[in-house]
């Protein structure tokens, strides 16, 4: 008996390594019972211990607002505060697994302030739930979440039509409801929309098929989960390998650390180092667990080259012939994250891949009412010089001017090398985040903001010295003051 | 065919190898806090992996809170001297030499002064710009909100209410003088992965975690282990020889042990599928007060 639950065990654990993960935003406000949804999903795959249920048990009955039901909401709502208000103001991540793969929810919320918490927990998801309810069918609310998924550059939505019991089931409200949601959704270029009727409280399509849409031909929301394809969600075509780290144990060994951003690398490949335009060949890609002959995103490797060619942290390894762009003005479509609104002078830290420069916004084109997806500009009367600097949760489309060269690609190409943060000098808070759309000409645009140079060589500096001046540099950058060192 | 696809522990892996890189480039002087637990012990690999074949460029630190099992203790020695860590240990001699301690001052004043407390100066003594530490986000409901790197002001506290917007894989890792930022590789993981992980990559845990015959008694209702001659007088006749193991390893007097037979990796998980209850239970701070845990990251504990 004993024997063969061990090796029931063994087989489970087995079968547990080789299962993938499928990483999911969820998005709909209180009223729609999504955290009825999320703790039905962990609940019912038996994810829930017990003592979280006892708790949760002691909760409801002293603040739920669930009636007789378990309400699933306070399970979620952790922080004290929050709970106090009955929102959720965060992002929360919750976990679970089933027999075939294991999953990271992004809880967040749906109210139009939080707008930088849904683009927060949106940003590493493969798929968005979004929530309707059956009653009031397509809201604002769900075309802004729509938009946002959209510009996140999300590949796969479920139209998850909540409440269905609050309509007697009825095919004709959701073929309603799934009609305009198409119509509206057709220019976001979401490739995958699924739609699908439920039940959370009652938990009909929540796992299982539920008899009471008889009508519905598809499948329950947690078989599609389990099933939905997320193997092409990566950019497997385009190299980019942006070096982190530079690991030099001794003077035998020098690697390049880093994360495969997009494409194959394999062993033998020549490459070219940006922004120097040297070339070599991969000698080896080196893990813990032994050498590879390919890799691919998301790994971490160390990959070493054939020659000895000066590769720093920031710069980027890539095939010759498949570049980035290589460019220090581009368009991007801007979320203003911060309390404090843009300054339009002020010269901000740009992070893009493990790049660090800095930038200014040199264009607003126009801004993005999340409503209703209206472009607004000081061209179209919309907008005036004064109302012109973003404010928290504004949407824009911008162009920006960086300090040095960046290495990069249409955010909706490739997402590892199209997206980037901008970080304020001042207070160090991440203002603002984006995703760049292309390069920009400049003929008439700026200003060179070129850096001050230290070239250690013509200095007369001696190589040894060279450690404690970077050092130095370093100190400065934490100041706001970038230096470029030749050396 | 080749395939282009991780299993969810690899991806995981890769995640947190990238978190640990990231730290290690943009920061001057990171420090990784080590508990000696099994998701520190996960942590610790991680870090092996992300610079080989070269050393880890930062030291581990254990905050020694005076009252760790004598196993523990031993493990983190030999683990260190065995992988060649720089091992930092702190503790609050201070607080120690007056006495404190769960017995007599309970579970909150010790917590405080000898984790807390001890963490916050050993912080400042070596002005660490960054500490990672070994928490996950499914352990508790205050973590998983928390970021991946978790601003702290100068002193070390955490605001709930204004974290850094976090995305992609781009870390925002920069801090004025005095602030630093907690960073958390293993977020991601859950309580079953790092087990699985332990078990494919034969990562040495402290056997306490193993079912074995130990002393114990019980002390409002929790199990605890007599590991040294501080238990009190009243207790010591109570002392039953108990095949037990702990789920959470932390101070003795405040974690409980499981009556469990699990001597091996695979019936530990076993145990852990069918259990009805989570492993934070037995640890004895989680019930001091309300959310207790988010109010002990305010103050600068995790």
């Amino acid at each position: 008996m004993e024997n063969n639950s061990k090796l029931n065990i063994k087989e489970f654990l087995d079968k547990d390594e080789q299962k993938d993960l499928l990483r999911f935003l969820t998005a709909g406000s209180v009223d729609d019972g999504k955290s009825t949804l999320i703790g039905r999903l962990l609940f019912d795959s038996k994810k829930l211990y017990e003592d979280q249920l006892d708790a949760l048990e002691r909760d409801s009955k002293r603040m739920g607002n669930a009636g007789d039901h378990i309400d699933y909401a306070l399970l979620l709502d952790g922080l004290k505060a929050e709970r106090e208000q009955g929102i959720t103001i965060d992002v929360a991540y919750r976990y679970f697994s089933t027999n075939n793969r294991k999953f990271i929810i992004a809880d967040t919320p749906g109210h139009e302030q939080y707008t930088r918490n849904m683009i927060t927990g949106g940003s590493t998801a493969n798929l968005a739930i979004i929530l309707v309810d059956a009653r009031t069918g397509v809201i604002t609310q769900t075309r802004r979440h729509s938009f946002l998924v959209s510009l996140l550059g999300i590949k796969h939505v479920v139209l998850a039509v909540n409440k269905m019991d609050l309509v007697d089931f009825s095919e004709d409200r959701f073929n309603e409801i799934v009609k305009e949601y198409k119509e509206f959704i057709a220019p976001l270029n979401i490739p995958d929309v699924t739609c699908i009727p439920l039940s959370a409280l009652d938990g009909d399509n929540v796992v299982v098929k539920s008899e009471r849409t008889p009508w519905y031909a598809g499948i329950s929301l947690l078989d599609f989960l389990e099933t939905v394809h997320i193997d092409n969600d990566h950019n497997l075509a385009d190299f980019r390998f942006p070096v982190q780290y530079v690991l030099r144990p001794n003077l035998d060994f020098r690697g390049f650390c880093g994360k495969v951003a997009s494409g194959i690398v394999r062993k033998g490949d020549e490459v070219v180092a940006l922004p120097s335009g040297k070339k070599s060949r991969i000698k080896s890609i080196v893990t813990y667990d032994g050498e590879l002959d390919y890799a691919f995103p998301p790994q971490s490797v160390t990959l070493t080259l054939e020659d000895e060619i000066d590769v720093s942290r920031g710069e980027m390894l890539v095939h010759p012939d498949n570049l980035p762009v290589v460019d220090r003005n581009f368009e991007a479509m801007l979320v203003w994250m911060d309390e404090e609104p843009m300054d339009l002078n002020k010269s901000f830290f740009i992070k893009q891949t493990t790049n660090l420069s800095r930038s200014r916004i040199s264009n607003i084109k126009y801004k993005v009412d999340v409503n209703t997806m209206e472009q607004l500009s000081v061209e179209n009367g919309q907008l005036t010089t004064d109302s012109l600097p973003m404010q928290l949760n504004q949407i824009a489309r911008v162009v920006l001017t960086t300090a040095k060269e960046l290495f990069f690609d249409p955010y909706q190409k490739n997402k590892a090398t199209g997206a980037f943060i901008l970080i304020d000098p001042i207070t160090n808070n991440t203002s603002a985040v984006g995703m760049i759309i292309d390069r920009v000409e400049d003929k008439d645009m700026h200003i060179s903001e070129d850096l001050p140079v230290l070239n250690l060589p013509k200095l007369g500096i001696a190589p040894e010295h060279y450690e404690i001046i970077e050092k130095a540099v370093k100190d400065l950058e934490r100041q706001g003051i970038e230096v470029k060192i030749i050396k | 065919m080749e395939e282009y696809k991780l299993s969810h522990l690899k991806e995981l892996e890769a995640e947190s190898i990238h978190i640990i890189r990231e730290v290690a480039a943009e920061f001057e002087n990171p420090v990784m806090l080590y508990s000696i637990g099994k998701d520190s012990s996960v942590m610790v690999r991680l870090a092996e992996k992300a610079f080989y074949p070269g050393k880890v460029p930062f030291p581990l630190m254990h905050i020694d809170s005076k009252w760790k099992f004598k196993e523990m203790i031993q493990f983190r020695d030999e683990y260190a001297k065995k992988y060649g860590w720089n091992l930092i240990v702190e503790s609050n001699m201070e607080a120690f030499h007056a006495g404190v301690g769960p017995f007599t001052h309970g579970s909150k004043v010790h917590t405080d002064l000898m984790k807390t407390k001890a963490l916050l100066s050993a912080l400042d003594k070596y002005k660490f710009d960054a500490a990672f530490g070994g928490a996950r986000r499914d352990e508790e409901k205050s973590r998983a909100k928390e970021r991946i790197f978790s601003f702290r002001d100068k002193f070390h506290q955490w605001d709930p209410k204004n974290q850094r917007p976090e995305l992609w894989d781009i870390y925002n890792a920069r801090v004025h003088k005095g602030e630093s930022i907690r960073v958390f590789p293993l977020s991601n993981w859950t309580e079953l992965d790092i087990w699985q992980y332990i078990r494919l990559e034969n990562i040495p845990i402290v056997p306490l975690y193993y079912a074995k015959e130990r002393p114990c008694v019980t002390i409002d209702g929790n199990l605890i282990m007599a590991d040294d001659d501080r238990l009190p007088e009243k207790y010591r006749d109570q002392i039953e020889m108990k095949m037990v193991r702990f789920r959470t390893l932390g101070c003795w007097p405040l974690t409980g042990a499981v009556e469990s037979n699990a001597d091996t990796i695979e019936t530990i998980v076993e145990e852990m599928m069918t259990t009805t209850k989570s492993e934070r239970t037995t640890r004895v701070i989680d019930f001091d007060q309300e959310a207790s845990m988010e109010q002990k990251k305010r103050e600068g504990y995790f």
